[in-house]
């Protein structure tokens, strides 16, 4: 089922082409890769899904990005419901420098007013135990997060996006600062999580996007060059420029 | 020849570096010892919590409570005008404002700073003192209401500009952080960007506090300078940095009177310096 589908989208940051006429269909439930070299625009592209490059004041974009057949670039979405849905965690593990409680909550305490102590006690708990973190946090939960480790650290940021319940999750090379251990587990709770939310993981690292993956799409300059099964991508790419970005001819 | 030349070099800087501690200990042990000797006639209790200071009537009376109560009630006051608008204007700079706008906010800032104080105290006696005695319907305009606010200008701009670079070195995956979690702007300001930059604007409070503490000459112009216990902001009240200066000038050296003044100048030496020492930790746990 098809959760996300961009339409002849374009993004450009002043003058500059970011994105040259994307098309894509994402499946929900399903892990979706975008490998590519540096600067070939996958990140614009993750931005895109949860409106994050709207921070950047010179960005024009034309096209459509449908999520469950909305248009989200439509100027009159709204961006708190849009990023209540769909979920972003960040290349550097980002907690915030509160407590490791006050981490988890701070969606739930944005997004619902009068919710009581029980119900947040509740919230910790559950997405503390979906990205494995319960057994290990729950007697420091009053501790600065910034004295995690940075696993721990990224556990925590999807554990507090959890906490909001949103659809899709989106992560820019969540595991770019953590060592091979360490991306295995995650890695490993991404397939635990993909059977409740549509994942997209742009990633340098293609033997990742080979590993974790349902689905890849490989873009370079801005276009995206192929998009299909991730084995069918790895043993057969269609376009000359994919096999040779595979075999590390480049990138 | 080159080697002498280095040499040279390296001991000049060195003692250009140890110049400034120097000279701060040499102040400090002159103050020590100016400031002292008035204990060999009044107790440091009486002297502190004295409610009368005539210190030139037979025998002299030296309590600086009046002016410790004087100088305080002008600071509270300052930082209550200040700090909101201090930390409300580095707010709107650091992550509200346009960038034109910006720019000349923070020109403007640096102006208000270079304004010296005794031309903010001319202003103030002409269009502050004026205004406070209308509005409340005093016999003077001269109050600690007056200082306050005039003081609260100067406080501002150090407020804002180290305020502002707490909130602005506030890492921006914090904020990102936020916003992709639905947060609206003035939610992750609040929630995230406030408390992330805490310890800086604590550090820019105390910092304009500290300004205000020392501050002299347009206390001395708009507060009315009576010695006196205040009972509320609207009366007229004397600082310590006031006393000095007012009565430096006619006190006998080596008079009691003398030893006394300089013995308020150590009160304001140990006030700033808990100050700037309280800001110093602030920063420092920063950077950390």
């Amino acid at each position: 089922m098809a959760k996300i589908i961009t339409k002849n989208l374009n993004l450009w940051y002043g003058t500059f082409q970011a994105l040259k006429n994307v098309n894509s269909t994402i499946e929900a439930n399903r892990i979706t890769a975008i490998i590519g070299p540096s600067g070939c625009g996958k990140s614009t592209l993750l931005r895109v899904f949860n409106r994050m490059n709207d921070l950047i004041e010179v960005l024009r974009t034309d096209g459509e990005v449908l999520i469950d057949d909305t248009n989200i670039l439509d100027s009159h979405t709204d961006l708190v419901v849009l990023r209540k849905k769909v979920g972003m965690v960040f290349q550097r593990p980002n907690p915030f420098p509160l407590s490791i409680y006050e981490n988890i909550v701070f969606g739930e305490k944005i997004h619902a007013d009068g919710i009581t102590r029980d119900e947040l006690d509740e919230i910790v708990e559950k997405s503390l135990r979906d990205v494995l973190l319960w057994d290990e946090l729950k007697d420091r939960l009053n501790e600065p997060a910034l004295r995690l480790s940075l696993e721990q650290k990224q556990r925590l940021c999807i554990a507090r996006l959890i906490a909001v319940k949103p659809d899709v999750l989106l992560m820019d090379e969540p595991c770019s600062t953590l060592d091979p251990q360490a991306t295995a587990r995650v890695e490993e709770l991404m397939r635990e999580l993909k059977s409740r939310y549509t994942i997209i993981i742009v990633t340098h690292n293609m033997q990742q996007a080979a590993r974790v993956s349902d689905n890849t799409g490989f873009m370079l300059l801005g276009e995206l060059i192929e998009f299909g099964k991730t084995h069918e991508i790895f043993t057969a790419p269609r376009d000359k420029r994919t096999e040779d970005y595979i075999t590390g001819r480049y990138g | 020849m080159r080697k002498l030349k280095e040499f040279i070099v390296e001991k000049l800087i060195l003692i250009c570096g140890l110049a400034s501690i120097f000279f701060v200990a040499l102040i400090f042990l002159f103050l020590l010892k100016e400031g002292l000797a008035v204990f060999k006639t009044v107790s440091l209790f009486k002297f502190l919590f004295g409610k009368s200071w005539y210190p030139i009537s037979e025998p002299a009376q030296l309590g600086i409570l009046p002016l410790i109560l004087g100088s305080l009630l002008i600071t509270v006051g300052a930082a209550i005008i200040s700090i909101p608008i201090g930390v409300g204007c580095a707010i709107y700079i650091a992550e509200i404002a346009p960038l034109k706008i910006k720019e000349t906010l923070k020109a403007g800032i640096e102006l208000l700073a270079a304004i010296p104080s005794v031309v903010l105290g001319f202003i103030g006696m002409v269009t502050l003192v004026p205004l406070v005695k209308n509005l409340f319907n005093l016999p003077t305009g001269l109050t600690a209401l007056s200082g306050s606010i005039m003081l609260a200008f100067m406080a501002m701009p150090t407020i804002v500009s180290i305020a502002e670079d707490a909130l602005y070195s506030v890492p921006k995956t914090y904020k990102e952080g936020a916003f992709a979690l639905g947060a609206t702007h003035w939610q992750t300001i609040w929630r995230v960007m406030l408390p992330a930059a805490s310890s800086g604007i604590l550090a820019a409070v105390m910092l304009g506090i500290g300004r205000v503490i020392g501050e002299t000459m347009a206390v001395m112009m708009i507060t009315g300078n009576a010695a006196v216990i205040p009972h509320t902001i609207l009366a007229p009240v004397r600082t310590l940095t006031a006393t000095i200066a007012a009565e430096m000038g006619e006190a006998v050296v080596g008079s009691e009177h003398y030893f006394a003044l300089f013995a308020i100048g150590i009160v304001l030496f140990v006030i700033s310096f808990a100050i700037n020492v309280t800001a110093d930790s602030f920063l420092h746990k920063r950077q950390q």
